[in-house]
């Protein structure tokens, strides 16, 4: 099939960046997405313009690398990621428009790269259970209701790709904090953290530039592990308990 | 345990193998030399060495520990492991790697489980069988104190972890769940649904960022190393390019740990992530690391085949699929394009089942991997045609859909056959799904020793980057274990001994083995950036892809080797004089990265293959066409063969010498396989 494809184009984060036209034909449906977009760096190359730089890695779905906004929704019309979009969800003839994640919180590094690294730093103020190598008890002595255990993994999915903030009006990452929020307070291991780990990692979203959570629902509507929008109360039932606790 | 073993097995010849030997058909490409005399692996009873070992150790004092520095290269199972836990011991970390967070390292795509000899199930697994069973899987060609060593820490990895918060599946009582993978006779993996190399990398990411809030790490994202530095023999830093900035920077310390991964990539397609490469551990070996075993390669029976010549990367699907479904091929060549519903019974060729009736469908990776190829070759191939030939065999559900229901295949399968119909397009509840044979894994890395130490002092390998553990063959479930080992357990012990001599003396941003590296790094940015040639980066690697692929893949030959040797160097030279980068070298620039990855993709291949040209025996992952029984299957020759090939780089244009290390093998007894 034959494609138009308005791409973002920004030399750098400083740069302002613009929307770019391209033709690309013989695209064929068993192609990924981003193999398509191979294809056109490929034909870039050759005719001796600079190809797009796009981030991808496992291209399987699980690394989160990858992510574009693809005629305005985060990983385009499937419940997948970009990598795993396949070309037959599109038709001859259509025209593409691919921009980067957009957000004050994911500056633009180049064309459809952006820096996420601010969702490790959110991490690092408490998105873990502390304990050293070696100091662990034996495994079996803890036990976890399998239903707890359950619910843990569902939302420990997360690929940390950031759709769900590229979706929300407000920039929100209140989704991805409170699939990690869930994740370790659905454990007994995570107990003994719960109320600072709510309040530092909520301290350093806010600090990160990132929006507040109005309830809109994007986010869940745009993950691709289905992350569920009731993460968001867990993650503000946690604050409202800390904040009793007097944190 | 025996000690009654054949000698011809263990006899060690101390003197390098005169090239000229009948059986010696590297002859020409190769220097030999010196063998390997010591592994340092402590003496006594097997089950004793690790402890003897950790008590050996020298300890730091914890006030000094803030003085030493280490860089870790990867953030895979491996780095990150290692990085969180040096860190908690008050070490100062640099932990550095490609992908903008640490969490997206390799490791995350993971799919079956880990090992661990927890025996919670009470089926008669131990630590022994575990050592046991990896000795036997990887052939006979690994180090047995190494392997001990592995099960013997297996079970505090899963103690770990679950204090880590890594939610592995449950049974409903609240403990955890085991299954048996890989064909191995015991319950022993720990998994998280099919995402378990996630859930364990996340653990180890969260460990690690833990220890950056606590000052003690400090991670460079999106930063490739591209040389190692080496002052008076030992290793004291490494060059990394910000691949934001392009600027290239030194980065010093007082030991540098690779944890980098695997090189399947040189295949072009794998089962790989996009960006794994070999430069983290070429640049090493070309400053003085053996490279090990090189050739080992393991190529898993379950991939979704290629689909055309866009394809950049190939999908694994769990082998579990073979338990219920059934590979054939069409009898007759004119029968491949048609419709594999309207041909009829007695016109398949379930081969599987008709070579090998008492494994069947079940029979290992190698053999299931080798005998698609075969089919295929023969013009019995299926799918689309991609270069002529139709690279594909059918794994069909009919049956079991009849037997079971389509309710209890979708239980079982359901996200399997979700994943196939994404990808393909096809439903493989009415049409058998298609399989092609990827490569998955490499065996080889880089030369270590007992201490993780490679032949360079002061730099330590881990994970899936060194040769260590798993011999000529990986058993499924024991990579994710092997990382996680080596990085929880393993190399926080051994590394302690080294740095006990530290700090070591402050090297100057200017002394000349720092500005040479440096130097070599800029050269060869300018040379990709200033070639001017008109081919790009991804043909020339997709074109060396094949040429492994098919000389250097599932099946060798002496003539094939040969063959593939000339055509590398040849693809090489032309490489360098024609390939195309564009963009500037200060800033992101993708078909920059991707040259020196290539590159040095170049110089690995050719090593693969003349390590496989010498090792005229099949075993494990590796086959040589010459070297098999009257009914077609793998013959090792540990005669000639039981010994670790531990390569030195000879300079560039020499060749490579080899160092051999013998293996012996004390606590276990040496056995040819067979499935017939
Ligand atoms: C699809 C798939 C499924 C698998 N399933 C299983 C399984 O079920 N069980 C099992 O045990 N094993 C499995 N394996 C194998 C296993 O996942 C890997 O062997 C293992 O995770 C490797 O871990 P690692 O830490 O050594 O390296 P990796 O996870 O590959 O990490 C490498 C790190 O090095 C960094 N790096 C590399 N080069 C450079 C450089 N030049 N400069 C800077 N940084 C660099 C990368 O950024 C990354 O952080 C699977 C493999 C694949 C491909
Ligand atoms: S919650 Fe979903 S959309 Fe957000 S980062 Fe995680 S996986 Fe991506
Ligand atoms: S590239 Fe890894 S999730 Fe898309």
């Amino acid at each position: 099939m034959k494609l138009t494809l308005n791409i973002w184009r920004q030399a750098s984060e400083a740069d302002k960046g613009a929307m770019h036209t391209y033709d690309l034909d013989n695209v064929s449906p068993d192609m990924s997405f981003l193999e398509m977009l191979d294809v056109l760096n490929e034909e870039l190359n050759a005719s001796g313009e600079e190809p797009i730089a796009f981030d991808s890695d496992c291209r399987e779905g699980i690394c989160g690398m990858c992510g574009l906004m693809i005629n305005g929704e985060p990983h385009g019309p499937e419940v997948t990621t970009t990598c795993q979009l396949h070309m037959r969800s599109f038709k001859d003839g259509d025209e593409i428009t691919i921009e980067p994640w957009r957000s004050s919180a994911f500056p633009v590094v180049k064309d459809l790269c952006v820096d996420r690294s601010s969702f490790d730093r959110i991490i690092q103020q408490g998105g873990y259970i502390s304990v050293n190598t070696g100091s662990a008890p034996e495994a079996h002595s803890i036990q976890v209701p399998k239903e707890a255990a359950d619910r843990a993994f569902d939302v420990a999915t997360c690929i940390g790709c950031g759709a769900c903030v590229a979706a929300c009006p407000n920039g929100s990452a209140s989704l991805f904090m409170g699939a990690k929020i869930t994740h370790l307070g659905e454990l007994p291991q995570g107990q003994a953290e719960r109320d600072t780990r709510v309040v530092n990692m909520v301290g350093q979203h806010d600090h990160e530039g990132f929006g507040g959570c109005t309830n809109i629902g994007e986010c869940t509507a745009a993950c691709p592990k289905e992350i569920p929008l009731d993460v968001i109360s867990q993650l503000n039932r946690d604050l409202r308990m800390a904040m009793k606790h007097g944190h | 345990m025996t000690n009654d073993m054949p000698d011809t097995t263990l006899a060690a010849d101390p003197s390098p193998d005169a090239p000229g030997d009948a059986t010696d058909d590297a002859v020409g490409y190769y220097t030999p030399g010196d063998p390997i005399r010591d592994t340092k692996a402590p003496e006594g009873p097997i089950a004793e060495r690790w402890q003897t070992r950790k008590f050996e150790a020298r300890l730091v004092n914890p006030a000094n520990r803030r003085k030493l520095s280490v860089i870790i290269v990867g953030t895979g199972l491996a780095g990150a492991s290692a990085a969180a836990t040096l860190g908690e011991a008050g070490y100062e970390v640099k932990s550095f790697c490609y992908q903008d967070s640490p969490r997206r390292a390799h490791s995350i795509a993971a799919q079956g489980g880990i090992n661990a000899a927890k025996n919670y199930k009470e089926d008669g697994d131990s630590v022994h069988r575990l050592f046991y069973d990896t000795v036997k899987g990887g052939d006979y060609r690994s180090r047995e104190s190494n392997v001990y060593r592995l099960a013997e820490v297996s079970t505090n990895i899963i103690d770990q972890c679950v204090a880590q918060g890594v939610p592995f599946a449950r049974e409903y009582g609240g403990l955890l769940d085991n299954r048996s993978f890989g064909g191995v006779q015991v319950s022993r993996t720990f998994y998280a649904r099919g995402q378990t190399g996630q859930q364990l990398l996340i653990g180890a990411y969260q460990a690690l960022e833990r220890q950056v809030a606590a000052g003690t790490v400090t991670t460079y994202t999106r930063h490739e190393m591209l040389e190692l530095i080496v002052v008076d023999g030992k290793a004291r830093g490494i060059i990394a390019r910000d691949m934001v900035t392009g600027e290239v920077q030194t980065h010093l310390a007082d030991v540098v740990v690779l944890a980098s991964g695997g090189y399947g990539n040189v295949f072009y397609l794998s089962t790989n992530a996009m960006g794994c490469n070999v430069t983290a551990t070429w640049r090493a070996h070309r400053k003085g690391a053996y490279m090990a075993n090189p050739c080992y390669t393991q190529i898993h029976p379950t991939c979704i085949p290629v689909s055309g010549s866009h394809q950049s990367k190939l999908t694994l699907m769990s082998e579990s699929l073979r338990n219920d479904g059934r590979i054939w091929v069409p009898k007759k060549k004119a029968d491949c394009a048609k419709d594999p519903r309207e041909i009829p019974e007695e016109d398949r060729d379930y081969y599987l089942e008709r070579i090998y009736p008492s494994f069947g469908n079940l029979v290992p990776r190698d053999i299931a991997s080798r005998a698609a190829k075969y089919q295929c070759d023969d013009g019995r191939g299926v799918g689309p045609e991609v270069d002529g030939v139709r690279r594909g065999v059918y794994l069909d559900f009919a049956d079991a859909i009849a037997r079971l229901g389509r309710d209890a295949v979708e239980e079982k399968y359901g996200n399997l056959f979700d994943m196939y119909a994404r990808i393909t397009g096809e439903d493989p509840y009415s049409l058998p799904m298609r399989i092609y044979p990827a490569v998955h894994y490499v065996m080889g890395g880089l030369w270590v020793d007992y201490d993780l130490q490679s032949t360079i002092p002061g730099l330590f390998v881990t994970g899936e980057a060194n040769f260590s553990d798993h011999g000529a063959n990986r058993l499924g479930a024991s990579a994710l274990m092997q990382g996680l080992a080596d990085g929880y357990f393993v190399l926080p012990h051994t590394i302690r001994d080294y740095l006990a001599d530290g700090p070591f003396e402050k090297l100057a941003a200017d002394h000349p083995a720092v500005l040479e590296a440096e130097q070599s790094v800029k050269s060869r940015i300018d040379h990709f950036m200033t070639v001017g040639g008109s081919r790009s980066v991804d043909s020339y690697h997709r074109e060396l892809g094949h040429i492994m692929w098919e000389y250097c893949g599932m099946e060798r030959s002496e003539d094939g080797l040969k063959k593939a040797i000339d055509l590398i160097r040849t693809l090489k030279d032309d490489f360098y004089r024609n390939v195309k980068v564009l963009g500037t070298a200060d800033s992101l620039n993708q078909s920059l990265e991707k040259a020196g990855r290539v590159a040095d993709f170049f110089e690995l291949g050719e090593l693969m293959c003349i390590d496989a040209l010498n090792r005229r025996e099949s075993c494990g992952g590796h086959f040589r066409a010459e070297s098999q029984t009257e009914d077609g299957e793998a013959l090792r020759h540990d005669d000639q063969f039981a010994y670790v090939a531990a390569w030195e780089f000879g300079g560039d244009d020499e060749q490579p010498i080899l160092h051999k290390e013998d293996l012996v093998y004390t606590a276990i007894e040496m056995k040819q396989r067979s499935y017939k």
